[in-house]
């Protein structure tokens, strides 16, 4: 079965609320919703360039600096424009999610139908688990991200 | 007296958190420190009381950007200890690997890093607009190698397949065969970009440096060979403590290396080139004598250059041994601990990175010892930005930290991973 959508969380999981990316990915996974792919990425941001060109639907899901409240969720289109860098989707390299987004853009690889959710940690630290309001949030943008899939599903 | 200070705080494209600090006193450059501030990490300590055998996995990540190197540098060093040698399939496949990320990581640097300084954009982003075709080719080039990794290394960061004695598992002829009109491809567009790179315009200068690097009786280096310099320097890695010292100083976390007898000295890509030249490829020995470096290359703006030639040798390289692969007899040698110390040193992307271990009879690890390449660069860039900020010191101040900060990127600096900026503060008395 072809592709329609791919579902990539970023994040290091051993970093706290970094991990809340692939937390998500990996409940969207468990559903085995026909034709949605699931990936999970780490340090490489430049590598996502390769993975965009897999599927003309991509959701991203990463874990934003806290700037407002702990388990907020940024819902993010970057066909309006860069990504906010307030948000600081970084990366621990050279290049972070905003720039390999921008990337794409210039280069005409950005996929039509790209939206990126976005959620406000509280803490990185390192073996943490997630922190209540950023795990509550998880189980939210896994449920939101899986209702518009399996919409989709039902439209196509 | 009038007094300046200039200061950028947020500067990318180099791997690591670090700043630089100029003193400019009555007219003339007073003082140079590459500061490194980042915290210590601690690896060699936390390696104390593992198994030997370990040590590949956890010192793989001591970066993202040059695992392999820490995972050969660890392999070949405990291998040392307890006396084992690869057979060669096993060898070829460990150098296949390391092609990987020499193209990768080269590929990173050429375009996305050290590019836009020549074409005076301030990050390959912007670049891109004018040069999608390199910025393309630079992609591309990075994936060819990621694809090397993901399949001999298990996946492309922080590889999980290599173990003391060989690897895991060895991949059949048929996994490995699709990989080879990939590699051609490859050494394609990094013909093109060392022809498109060689093509800038660079600074003048140049220094009489001692460059150090390994040499092997065949090969171009990668994870084995002598310590050679071209200053009369030639011993086996095992006496690589009695010629080098480390040494701490105040403004730097990290350790800056000397040779004993005569100081800084410089590690990378232009000490591999300039030390081996002549076991390259023909191929790219005509390339560089086309590109008209072949005479050697003192110049280290030109580093650029070098590494898009060593991208090329890469492709070329990894082709060869696709071409010529034989799978092992079995994926490893049969491990038996023992006590002992164990040395090497191999070719990182950035150059010379030697470990050193002291097991016990277990193969309990007692003492780690990692000399990374840009601890051993970190005196010779000092002494490049001293020379460069003299030279220009009557520039205006953006040109001149333009300058420096170009001159830093020379090295492809791999301060560490964890972060990415680098604050430059010039003081003006």
């Amino acid at each position: 079965m072809s592709t329609r959508a791919l579902v990539i969380g970023l994040g290091n999981p051993d970093r706290g609320d970094d991990a809340v990316g692939l937390i998500v990915a990996r409940r969207i996974a468990a559903l085995g919703i026909p034709g949605v792919a699931v990936r999970e990425a780490g340090g490489d941001m430049l590598a996502l360039l390769d993975h965009w060109a897999e599927a003309e639907r991509v959701v991203l899901i990463d874990a934003a600096a806290p700037l407002t409240r702990p388990g907020r969720i940024h819902r993010l289109d970057p066909s309006f424009g860069p990504l906010p860098r307030d948000l600081a989707l970084g990366s621990t390299h050279a290049f972070g999610l905003a720039d390999a987004v921008e990337l794409a853009r210039t280069l005409g690889r950005l996929p039509a139908g790209m939206v990126i959710f976005a959620i406000e940690a509280a803490r990185f630290d390192h073996g943490a688990a997630l922190s209540a309001p950023v795990a509550q949030a998880a189980r939210e943008a896994a449920a939101m991200i899986a209702d518009a899939l399996m919409e989709e599903r039902a439209d196509a | 007296m009038a007094t300046k200070t200039l200061r950028v705080d947020y500067l990318t494209r180099v791997e690591g958190e670090g700043a630089l600090e100029l003193d400019i006193a009555d007219g003339a450059v007073a003082g140079v420190r590459l500061a490194i501030f980042e915290p210590p990490r601690f690896f060699e300590a936390l390696l104390r009381g593992r198994a030997g055998t370990e040590a590949p996995d956890i010192t793989a990540r001591i970066c993202g950007i040059c695992p392999v190197a820490y995972q050969m540098s660890a392999v070949h060093a405990i291998e040392n200890a307890y006396g084992i040698t690869l057979d060669a399939p096993l060898r070829a496949l460990r150098r296949l690997l390391y092609c990987g990320e020499w193209i990768e990581s080269h590929a990173l640097h050429v375009v996305m890093l050290h590019a836009p300084d020549f074409l005076g954009f301030p990050d390959a982003i912007s670049m891109a607009a004018a040069h999608g075709d390199v910025v393309r080719r630079g992609l591309a080039l990075k994936k060819a190698g990621n694809s090397l990794l993901r399949l001999l290394g298990g996946r492309e960061i922080h590889p999980i397949n290599v173990r003391v004695g060989g690897f895991y598992r060895a991949p059949t002829p048929a996994e490995l065969a699709p990989l080879a009109p990939v590699m051609a491809a490859a050494r394609e567009d990094a013909l093109a970009l060392a022809r498109f790179v060689a093509g800038f315009s660079f600074p003048s200068f140049s220094r009489d440096y001692e460059f150090v690097a390994l040499r092997h009786p065949t090969d171009y280096p990668m994870n084995e060979g002598r310590v050679v310099s071209n200053r009369g320097l030639d011993i086996a890695v095992a006496d690589y403590d009695s010629a080098f010292a480390e040494h701490h100083v105040a403004h730097s976390t990290a350790l800056q290396s000397v040779l004993r007898a005569r100081g800084n000295y410089c590690v990378g890509p232009l000490a591999r080139f300039n030390l081996n030249f002549d076991r390259l490829s023909p191929t790219v020995q005509a390339l560089a004598a086309e590109l008209g470096i072949a005479q050697g290359c003192a110049n280290p703006f030109q580093s650029i250059v070098v590494r898009a030639l060593e991208l090329v040798y890469a492709c070329e390289e990894a082709e060869r041994l696709i071409a010529g692969y034989e799978p092992p007899a079995a994926p490893a040698a049969s491990v038996v601990p023992r006590a002992g110390v164990g040395v090497a040193a191999t070719e990182a992307p950035r150059g010379l990175l030697y470990h050193r271990y002291e097991l016990d009879a277990e193969g309990t690890i007692l003492a780690a010892r990692i000399v990374p390449p840009t601890s051993q660069n970190q005196a010779t860039i000092e002494d490049d930005l001293r020379l460069i900020a003299t030279r220009d010191l009557a520039l205006a101040e953006s040109e001149l930290r333009d300058h420096c900060e170009q001159a830093i990127r020379n090295y492809d600096p791999c301060i560490s991973c964890s972060t990415h900026f680098l604050r430059l503060e010039v003081r003006r008395r």
